[in-house]
């Protein structure tokens, strides 16, 4: 028995042409028993950054209480919003401090991150639990569908995606991934952001 | 001249085959593609097929330790679990429902097995467990169960067949077949289902269903069953049950497959998608509680669109 499969479920995000996706599915179950088709995994922290927690449901809890305290922690300190850049490296360093018990979450980020020029351009990454960062130009996944998740995104990501058509490609490559997977699906939820809006969709999935 | 040479000479083709036979311990004169592969089923004429075992002292544990998935999940060889499969008795005949999903681990292999095995036009047999010791087996009680009829120009009753199945299979008890089955048919008796698995047990009953995801289909099963349902009622009730199962069970889903068992033989009702009973169900009402309860509170308001 994997603790990383418990619960089950995946997270997947995307980059297009000033836009980032990031999408996840619905489903908590205890091993092979569905309980919950509307359990949130995905959770804004700016107005410009998302972080999905696939992995162990009581630590999707913990972690994103966690998250919560030190970047609001960190806006009073700073007196500003916390960048995606500074974001994933706080993630890191949270799941480090556990690196000999670690939370059982892969995290993926997914935000606008702002440059010199003040202008937008999309930032993703993700980590394994104990919180090596992976910075990906294309697509980051995570979650017990993760390969089926990285067979889908392979075959249907390409670069300089705008806005409604990266949302065609990250629900087509969620969907169909979560298909093969027994502990990820009952429903998805895709959040699709620019640099000044962030659309977010609840899908139809497969329900078995 | 030549042709008797060659068939002493201890080189060439003929000599090859000679010692692959020996090897085999095949020792017909004939090979069996001289009578045709007999689907697989090798040399009938010798009785119960053989198999060959692995040269070591406890092959059965040699097995285990390379195909057991609980004790040890990293293991090469995965032998396919996890299923659904229901079959009750009922004033109309018999009522045969399974789902169609096979799993390796988490991974879905497939989506479209097909888990009601057609022994002959009269019965019928269930997969539950090991997809190829239910797949062979059954065929070969299909083989069986015609021979029984050519002998004694008579159709085998349903207990019959079903206690050939678990005699045989007893027959490798601790060898590590694994096979939860019901044999489903119409005979002199009327509809019978028996439940026979790999452990030997067989028993005879009006409703059952085996697998993983089988406490769910009781649930609905159990509440909806009696003896004087209708055909159509009692479709649907296979049908709701091997759904539920599907929708709760991680390892059950895709399709259904239903089957019903009439006095005249077993009839193939439909192939009917979970997710489409979900959210549409077999005449537009879906099966799911979302669906189905829509606009009846305010926790649940009408879609709006």
């Amino acid at each position: 028995m994997s603790i990383m499969e418990y619960n089950g479920g995946s997270v997947i995000a995307m980059v297009g042409k000033d836009c980032v996706a990031i999408a996840s599915d619905l489903r908590l179950g205890v091993q092979s028993l569905s309980i919950s088709s509307n359990f949130q995994k995905i959770f804004p922290v700016t107005d410009r950054i998302y972080v999905g927690l696939p992995g162990l449901a009581s630590d999707v809890t913990t972690l994103h209480e966690q998250f919560r305290y030190r970047v609001n922690m960190y806006t009073i300190k700073e007196e500003r919003e916390i960048e995606p850049q500074t974001f994933a490296q706080m993630v890191s360093s949270t799941l480090y401090e556990r690196r000999f018990g670690p939370y059982f979450i892969e995290p993926v980020i997914a935000g606008m991150q702002r440059t010199p020029s003040g202008s937008y351009e999309p930032f993703i990454a993700a980590t394994d639990l104990i919180g090596c960062l992976n910075f990906a130009k294309d697509f980051v996944v995570a979650g017990t569908a993760s390969s089926e998740l990285f067979g889908a995104a392979e075959g249907l990501w390409e670069p300089d995606l705008e806005a409604e058509d990266l949302f065609e490609t990250i629900s087509q490559t969620l969907l169909n991934a979560v298909d093969r997977d027994t502990f990820s699906g009952w429903g998805a939820v895709v959040h699709v952001m620019t640099k000044d809006k962030v659309i977010t969709r609840t899908l139809k999935g497969r329900m078995d | 001249m030549n042709s008797l040479v060659s068939r002493f000479s201890t080189t060439g083709p003929i000599a090859e085959l000679r010692k692959a036979k020996e090897v085999l311990g095949d020792d017909d004169e004939f090979s069996d593609a001289v009578w045709g592969s007999e689907a697989g089923f090798g040399s009938l004429a010798n009785g119960v097929p053989k198999f060959s075992i692995p040269q070591v002292p406890d092959p059965s544990a040699f097995l285990r330790l390379h195909t057991d998935d609980h004790s040890d999940p990293s293991c090469r060889i995965k032998i396919k679990h996890g299923t659904t499969t229901l079959a009750f008795r009922f004033q109309g005949g018999v009522i045969v429902a399974v789902d169609s999903r096979a799993s390796a681990g988490s991974y879905v292999a497939s989506g479209t097995v097909k888990k009601v095995i057609e022994i002959n036009p009269y019965l019928l047999g269930t997969m539950a467990g090991g997809a190829a010791d239910c797949q062979y087996w059954e065929t070969y009680l299909g083989i069986q169960c015609r021979l029984h009829e050519l002998r004694n120009r008579e159709r085998i009753s349903v207990a019959a067949a079903s206690k050939y199945l678990s005699n045989l299979v007893y027959s490798y008890k601790g060898m590590g077949l694994s096979m939860g089955t019901m044999i489903c048919g119409w005979d002199k008796t009327g509809p019978a289902v028996f439940y026979v698995d790999s452990d030997g047990t067989r028993l005879k009953g009006d409703l059952f269903s085996v697998g993983s995801g089988s406490t769910f289909a009781y649930g609905v099963l159990d509440q909806g069953y009696r003896w004087d349902l209708t055909d159509e009622e009692a479709q649907e009730l296979g049908r709701r049950s091997i759904y539920a199962a599907g929708h709760r069970d991680a390892y059950s889903g895709n399709t259904i497959n239903l089957y019903h068992v009439k006095e005249d033989g077993w009839k193939f009702i439909g192939n009917y998608d979970v997710s489409k009973m979900h959210y549409e169900g077999p005449n537009g009402v879906g099966y799911g509680y979302d669906i189905r309860t829509e606009g009846r509170s305010s926790a649940n308001p009408p879609a709006t669109q």
